[in-house]
């Protein structure tokens, strides 16, 4: 895919303080690409500077054109907030805000701004006033404004972080059928994991300023370049690995007091990488039986606790291992603390991870 | 007590029979103070939104500058502004000495702190993220401030009523300028100041029972504005 947008050597500084730097980055057309990084990553710094809402340095360049009137090019993508930052004025003339700051006029834009309010499923609030409106109803309204103007790019700062979790879910799903029925090319700040996988093509993570990682959101959530970016994405186990030996299929690596075979190699020149395994992909049982999976190991429950939809479960296997399970398993396998229990996971799901990073 | 009831039943029969001289008055007061309020909101809104949205060395004295220009007493006013029009002052060829030309320049120079004190509390008070949602919309600069000045509108309103309030009840300045002439210059409330030294009770409570209708105005619009609710 063409890019749309392509940042180099991007950067915005506070005082002499560098607070985003990216080497290079783009946007490609029809893709959704989520931001995402921890509070105060920069994320929404970063994408105020893609939007030229900042004056930031570097270069950037629309279909391939270095931009230079910034207004020209704000007229051809769209920003919605965190919060709605609508007017005081009726829904249907937030909605067609950006069309009257075109010049378009009121029939047409208000045709266009009602179509908008409808893919977003706020069509039946058109004649209600702004200040009538929920949360929920606010922010959808404010996106359905950024639809309105048919942006080239529409970049969305962390929308749905201030709703409630059945509002946030199918907002999500009403932008997920908005963004894909017309291949929008979006960009999507924000710090839920989830967001990002149900919505993203690719993601980006950015910690403390610094774009970690750029990829396809599977190779991201499987696969993280390093330990901060496996933290953040959720792989709970990273643990200090030593390499014993490798052959051609699977390198053994010491963990603790036990031997752990991966199916990964470690990065070039590391003898003493970082072991990266995701809780979910750790399976736990009673007793031992007989397993395709490499890694088998006796431990010892140390803590449960209730994470949302699913249960936390801290072992001592030797080392210290985390599992996620379904609630449902944890009670038909009546695990409690103290209780000793086999942790087994494949030779294919522990990512190797250099033990510092490199920038 | 009686002197106040036997007031009270004349300020009635007067204000029913619409008595020339309260008339006149009143008509006089909403003239001269209405007109510096105007003029006060012509130049005051566009100095406040600047003020409120520009960020430049010497803003914050510049703003208590204006904060103390909101409590500028009357009768200092009144003489600054006389010693301008003065037959032998800066701007005597003018004649304005005793019109209602020098009460409208007091009644402005009271008013216009006001209004540009609170519209740019007005402008910042809105939301600073608006702004940039606007420029993530399209806006240009000009469509910014227009739609900024357009959201901050209720409190402006409230800025020119409070100028209009600052200079409807005021005397000192009108009285010093203007000179109490009947039928021209007299307003409210120096008509009140004078029919009481007089004694004449019952015109100055029909006078003052009109001057606080007015202020019971601009306090209720007031009011109704600060209490409107925003969107999120």
């Amino acid at each position: 895919m063409p890019a749309i947008i392509e940042a180099t050597d991007l950067t915005v500084s506070r005082g002499q303080r560098e607070v985003v730097r990216v080497d290079r980055m783009t946007i490609e057309e029809g893709e959704t690409l989520a931001l995402l990084g921890p509070n105060g990553a920069g994320k929404s710094t970063l994408v105020l500077a893609l939007a030229s809402l900042l004056p930031a340095g570097g270069e950037l360049r629309f279909h391939g054109e270095v931009i230079r009137d910034a207004v020209a090019y704000r007229r051809r993508i769209a920003v919605a907030f965190q919060r709605p930052l609508l007017l005081d004025r009726s829904v249907l003339d937030n909605a067609a805000l950006g069309l009257q700051l075109r010049g378009m006029p009121r029939p047409e834009r208000e045709r266009h701004a009602q179509e908008a309010l409808a893919r977003i499923g706020v069509a039946h609030l058109a004649r209600r006033a702004a200040w009538a409106l929920s949360g929920g109803e606010a922010q959808r309204v404010s996106i359905a404004r950024s639809l309105a103007v048919g942006p080239e790019v529409l970049f969305l700062d962390e929308p749905f972080s201030g709703l409630d979790a059945p509002t946030r879910e199918s907002a999500i799903a009403d932008l997920g059928h908005a963004v894909r029925d017309e291949r929008l090319s979006t960009v999507l700040v924000t710090h839920d994991r989830d967001e990002a996988l149900s919505l993203a093509d690719r993601v980006a993570v950015l910690i403390e300023g610094r774009m970690r990682q750029l990829d396809r959101a599977e190779i991201v959530f499987a696969t993280p370049a390093d330990p901060d970016v496996a933290a953040f994405v959720g792989v709970e186990n990273i643990l200090p690995a030593h390499v014993a030996s490798s052959d051609a299929e699977l390198t053994h690596l010491e963990v603790g007091n036990r031997v752990v075979e991966v199916t990964a190699s470690a990065p070039a020149g590391e003898d003493s990488p970082l072991v990266g395994i995701p809780p979910d992909d750790v399976v736990i049982s009673r007793e031992l039986s007989a397993t395709s999976a490499r890694n088998t190991f006796g431990g010892r429950i140390l803590r449960i606790e209730a994470i949302g939809r699913r249960v936390r479960v801290v072992l001592d296997c030797g080392f210290p291992l985390v599992a996620h399970v379904t609630h449902r398993s944890a009670r038909e396998l009546a695990l409690r603390a103290g209780d000793d229990v086999v942790a087994s996971f494949k030779a294919t799901v522990p990512h190797l991870l250099p033990r510092h990073r490199r920038n | 007590m009686d002197l106040i009831f036997q007031g009270l039943g004349e300020a009635a029969s007067r204000l029913v029979s619409l008595d020339p001289d309260v008339r006149d008055a009143t008509s006089a007061a909403l003239v001269v103070s209405g007109i510096a309020t105007l003029l006060s909101v012509a130049t005051g809104v566009p100095a406040g939104a600047w003020l409120g949205l520009s960020r430049f060395r010497g803003r914050k004295l510049l703003l208590s500058l204006v904060n103390t220009g909101m409590g500028l007493p009357p009768v200092v006013v009144g003489l600054f502004v006389a010693v301008l029009v003065w037959r032998s002052g800066p701007l005597g060829s003018l004649d304005w000495y005793c019109t209602r030309q020098a009460m409208v320049v007091a009644q402005y120079v009271l008013a216009a702190p006001t209004v540009v004190g609170l519209t740019a509390i007005a402008i910042q008070s809105v939301d600073p993220m608006l702004g940039l949602q606007l420029a993530g919309l399209g806006a240009t600069r000009g469509q910014t401030l227009g739609i900024l000045v357009r959201e901050a509108r209720l409190p402006i309103l409230t800025a020119a009523m409070a100028g209009f309030g600052a200079v409807i009840s005021e005397i000192g300045a009108s009285l010093m300028v203007g000179c109490n002439i009947k039928g021209d210059t007299r307003i409210l409330t120096t008509a009140i100041a004078l029919d009481t030294s007089k004694g004449e009770f019952g015109s100055a409570f029909a006078l003052a029972f009109i001057l606080l209708l007015l202020v019971f105005a601009v306090n209720a619009v007031t009011t109704w504005a600060q209490q409107r609710r925003r969107p999120l």
